[in-house]
């Protein structure tokens, strides 16, 4: 007897997208609709924004800690690399999963984000078909085989 | 023969052959390196600088990684091979029966990729080898070897 899908399936899983490009945002919203396994997508635009999100502070006091973090690299006001060595800097978000979600295939952004230790890299595809079946897969793995981490006592 | 790897990380039998039979079924290239303790693991990943011979090339598309083993276990592993610059970047999945959130935790902060519980069923577990695979060798952008 397996019960994990029946348990993981009683609450939503959190997602944060840190993304400044709004068609992709409405194609990862798209794509995450029909995801077989029940999720909340939060959206900010902007680095700083992300930031403020996950420490809870200016408007976000009542966000959630998300279980995992689409994060885009290029993007206004704080910058996707530093927001990543925000997160794996700090104690009470390190263990959160990140995946880079973003256009650059460059091996130094690659090599870049490896050692600030995001855990996964994707390069967004430009078809639209692509595009949807790369966030589709993404969140086939991540929401239904991975185990993400319990949430950080704060 | 495919000289791309993937090294199982695994010291129980029925483990292994599930895990090789799942690999076969999903019909990818990889040779698949079997390591059964710890201590293998860190000799075969972490060569010592005067075995020069197992330095070049060997860097493996991805580590499936146990927690229970003998001689090292896997969390002693994960952090010897994030502190080494030769491993740090080194795609690793927990693959485990643990469900210890303890487990979960440290396996995470200690930079695992991502932590997966091995499915009971096997038609669940050849599903989550099909979604390993698709995800680690197909979608995901792997880090540069030798850099």
């Amino acid at each position: 007897m397996n019960t994990t899908p029946a348990l993981q399936n009683l609450h939503a899983i959190d997602i944060l997208l840190v993304e400044d490009n709004p068609a992709d945002v409405r194609l990862t919203r798209e794509a995450l609709k029909d995801a077989k396994i029940l999720n909340q997508l939060h959206v900010v635009n902007d680095g700083a924004s992300a930031v403020q999100f996950l420490r809870r502070q200016g408007t976000y006091g009542n966000a959630p800690q998300p279980d995992l973090i689409l994060l885009d690299l290029n993007l206004p006001r704080r910058d996707g690399r530093e927001v990543l060595a925000d997160i794996k800097g700090d104690d009470a978000l390190k263990r959160i999963p990140v995946v880079v979600l973003t256009t650059s295939r460059a091996e130094e952004d690659i090599v870049r984000s490896y050692n600030l230790h995001a855990n996964a890299y994707v390069t967004k595809p430009v078809a639209l078909p692509d595009f949807l079946a790369a966030v589709r897969a993404l969140e086939d793995f991540w929401l239904a085989v991975v185990t993400l981490p319990p949430a950080a006592s704060r | 023969m495919s000289d791309k790897v993937i090294v199982l990380i695994e010291d129980n039998d029925d483990d292994v052959s599930l895990t090789l039979d799942a690999f076969k079924e999903c019909g990818i290239a990889h040779r698949i390196t079997v390591l059964r303790d710890g201590a293998a693991a860190l000799d075969y990943l972490l060569p010592s600088a005067r075995d020069v011979s197992a330095l070049p090339d060997k860097s493996p598309s991805l580590v499936l990684l146990d927690l229970k083993l003998p001689k090292v276990d896997g969390l002693t592993v994960l952090r010897r091979l994030r502190s080494d610059a030769r491993t740090k970047r080194l795609p690793v999945l927990v693959l485990t029966s643990s469900r210890e959130p303890r487990d979960i935790a440290a396996s995470y902060e200690l930079g695992a990729n991502s932590y997966i519980r091995k499915p009971v069923d096997f038609d669940e577990f050849l599903e989550a080898v099909r979604q390993i695979s698709a995800y680690w060798l197909n979608l995901n952008e792997p880090p540069p070897t030798g850099t």
